[in-house]
């Protein structure tokens, strides 16, 4: 059985965000790219199930410009066994993705699909279940559990929901979105690192896989959180309630 | 009771503080050895008011500790000796180093400061140390085989004497061979010589490409071997060397909370690499050749390369978290050395031997710079452990031409110490400077400088 991840190169989580003095987006150049902690996951969960001998084969797959390659060679890093990149230098939103890995799904014809539940930079949530939709496979998102039963073909999902967990059990073919405590992502080992320099990295472009990336949707405008205004220290309950009274309005 | 009104007239009620909890915490140092019993802190707010609470101390014959964020490491910031609680606490709050902070080119608005600079000093203590403090202990830190130490970085400072006396030696100059360069005499000094009160800094540029690799070695020749390759292989990327062997890793993944070992079994040693340039691809490129070449070779056999900031902090976690789980593991005793590289690790294996199994000795540092961190670590402070530790650690380090303090200064451990590493002329020297420029001797008494050679006269 084979599994294909899909992984995202995207500003480290850990680097303060700061918006283009236009509005077109968040600045990017010279800021560190890190693989999409989500994706991570995912590929974990992927290399996990692998090691434990549910799978023959993991490919990692990512869409984007060519720095993309970098992020690819982390995936091999930590233990894919080859990678996919699809060169594309301009914008895509979920639905462009989903129909590339649609076309990827078809032509590697892998049993499991998994990605992260979200990218953390545009937030979207909705790459999974589009593709999910566009193959009419069953899907199980923001899992925090995963167990594959390969004789009988399926697999059985814990969600993260509001308030508590749901469990669900899909037919494989399916596609599994991870959610953040699914596991803890391992580290790219030098004996690892050094054996993903052999690794191959396939390049098409969307125009090879037949998927016309039409833009569906514009970005007006970004803009930054409102900046929080500085407190103020009250010099009595009596002006404490009169503040929440007549200023929040929340009492 | 005159004192203190006096104080409350200059610096308000906030800036007198006579609450014991405050105290407590004040009078004790960040190992809990020392322990002061002031009964006075003072919290000037400006030099100015610095200024004249020294001149109304020096003509009472008052004596001052300082205090920045209190992290030092020597018992320096605490008054001791001080039965009557005579001595005074003098605290000197965060934004009183209101620094001038300067690129070479000039003062830069501070929000746009940092996302362009960094400071060149960075330390494992950075949450609660004070730039003042940095300056007085002459801190050294993780990247100072990158940047050097504060004695080359720290353009200018103003420093107020003990007689209240505000030098301004506040300039902000790469160059300036005019007469004797007074500042560095506060540079390293601990506050025996003035009160540190305005910095000017030299700030390298933020560049935006930082790797880190946490690797394994089997032996200390090993460690060694890979820091002459990595300077010359790393160059001018490299910005920190740092080494801990496997006692100081145990300590650290036994009491410290949400650690995890990066590699999956254990190493004799541990050293990570971090290299700073301004071009990811290039620097990963090197350096992963780099590696590649130091685990073929078998000087390093096993590592991991942090893909992200979050396993960059974690891997620096790991070795900033030492002295911490060294704090939680019981009673330590400290020591600062530096020594000739290839001689470091001898002096760790003699004092195993010494030991036994009466205490843990752990060993890590910044390998880069030669400055070893000894740690004894025990369940209790006794006296005969430190018999087996002192003067042996002295005398060895003596004997190797090493320094018993390489960064964190000498405080009121080490201040009988110092012929250790120095001639007697040089610290009759430093008598004579100490006794011209603070000659009430009221400014951290009992610290850095041997009683014995102050009172001669
Ligand atoms: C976890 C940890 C890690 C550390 N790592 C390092 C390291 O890597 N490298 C290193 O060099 N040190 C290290 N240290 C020790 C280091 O000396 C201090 O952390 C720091 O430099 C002291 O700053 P502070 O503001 O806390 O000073 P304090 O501890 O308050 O004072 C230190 C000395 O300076 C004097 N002083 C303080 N402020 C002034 C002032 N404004 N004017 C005059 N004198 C003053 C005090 O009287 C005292 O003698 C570490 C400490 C800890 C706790």
């Amino acid at each position: 059985m084979k599994i294909m991840v899909a992984i995202k190169r995207v500003i480290d989580y850990a680097v303060k965000i700061r918006v283009k003095p236009d509005k077109s987006g968040v600045e990017t150049s010279n800021v560190k790219m890190s693989m999409n902690p989500f994706c991570e996951i995912a590929l974990e969960e992927a290399l996990r199930i692998k090691e434990s001998g549910g799978a023959s084969e993991v490919v990692a797959v990512s869409m984007g410009p060519a720095q993309c390659v970098d992020t690819l060679r982390t995936g091999l890093a930590m233990g894919a066994d080859r990678a996919i990149h699809v060169d594309y230098p301009g914008s895509l939103y979920p639905l462009s993705i989903a129909k590339i890995l649609k076309a990827l799904v078809e032509a590697e014809k892998p049993s499991l699909l998994l990605l992260g539940k979200q990218a953390i930079d545009d937030d979207c949530n909705q790459t999974g279940q589009m593709v999910a939709g566009l193959l009419k496979w069953p899907q199980g998102t923001f899992a925090s559990k995963v167990v594959l039963d390969e004789e009988k073909q399926v697999a059985t999902v814990d969600r993260e929901v509001d308030g508590g967990l749901e469990t669900v059990c899909l037919e494989l073919p399916a596609v599994i979105t991870t959610d953040l405590r699914l596991n803890q992502p391992r580290y790219a080992t030098l004996p690892n690192i050094m054996k993903a320099k052999s690794k191959v990295i396939k390049k098409v472009t969307p125009q090879d896989l037949n998927v016309e990336i039409r833009s569906d949707l514009e970005v007006v405008q970004v803009t930054e959180p409102p900046k929080r205004k500085a407190g103020v220290i009250v010099s009595s309950i009596d002006e404490l309630i009169d503040k929440l009274k007549n200023e929040a309005h929340v009492i | 009771m005159d004192d203190i009104s006096y104080f409350k007239k200059i610096l308000g009620e906030r800036g007198v503080v006579q609450d014991e909890e405050k105290l407590d915490d004040a009078n004790t140092d960040w190992m809990r050895k020392y322990k002061g019993s002031s009964k006075l802190m003072l919290q000037p707010r400006t030099t100015e008011e610095v200024s004249q609470i020294l001149k109304y101390c020096n003509s009472r014959c008052l004596a001052v500790v300082p205090q920045g964020g209190n992290t030092g490491l020597v018992g320096g910031s605490v008054p001791v000796f001080d039965e009557l609680g005579w001595i005074y606490l003098f605290h000197i709050p965060k934004f009183l180093h209101f620094m001038c902070i300067f690129s070479i080119f000039g003062c830069h608005c501070r929000i746009c400061f940092w996302c362009r600079f960094i400071m060149p000093l960075d330390l494992g203590a950075k949450g609660s140390c004070q730039i003042g403090g940095n300056v007085s202990t002459n801190a050294g830190g993780l990247r100072l085989i990158r940047y050097g130490s504060l004695h080359g970085s720290v353009l200018g400072l103003e420093a107020v004497l003990a007689n209240g006396t505000v030098l301004d030696m506040l300039a902000s100059l790469r160059k300036d061979n005019t007469g004797y360069d007074l500042k560095h005499l506060f540079i390293g000094s601990e506050g025996s010589l003035g009160i540190v009160t305005k910095v000017s800094i030299l700030t390298p540029p933020k560049l935006s490409s930082v790797n880190l690799a946490f690797l394994a070695c089997e032996d200390y020749a090993s460690c060694q071997k890979l820091l002459l390759e990595a300077k010359r292989k790393l160059g001018e990327i490299l910005s920190a060397f740092e080494f801990l062997d496997v006692n100081a890793m145990n300590l650290v993944l036994k009491h410290l909370d949400g650690l995890r070992d990066p590699l999956s079994s254990m190493h004799n040693f541990y050293v990570l690499i971090e290299t700073t340039g301004s071009m990811e691809s290039h620097d990963k490129e090197k350096l992963e050749a780099f590696l590649l070449q130091s685990m073929d070779s078998g000087l390093v056999t096993d590592g991991v390369l942090a893909q992200d900031i979050n396993q960059t902090s974690s891997f620096w976690h790991i070795r900033e978290g030492v002295p911490e789980a060294l704090m939680k593991a019981g009673a330590v005793y400290k020591y600062d050395l530096s020594l000739p590289p290839e001689k470091m690790y001898e002096l760790v294996e003699e004092m195993r031997t010494r030991l036994g199994s009466a205490a843990n000795v752990v060993a890590y540092g910044h390998l880069g710079d030669g400055n070893l961190h000894l740690n004894i670590s025990a369940p209790q402070y006794t006296d005969s452990i430190l018999s087996k530790i002192e003067p042996f650690v002295y005398e060895w380090t003596s004997k190797h031409r090493g320094s018993i303090s390489a960064e964190h200064g000498l405080g009121l451990m080490k201040a009988d110490k110092i012929h250790y590493s120095k001639s007697p002329e040089s610290v009759q020297l430093m008598a004579e400077i100490k006794k011209l420029i603070d000659p009430n001797r009221i400014l951290n008494p009992y610290k850095v400088l041997p009683s014995s050679v102050l009172s001669q006269s």
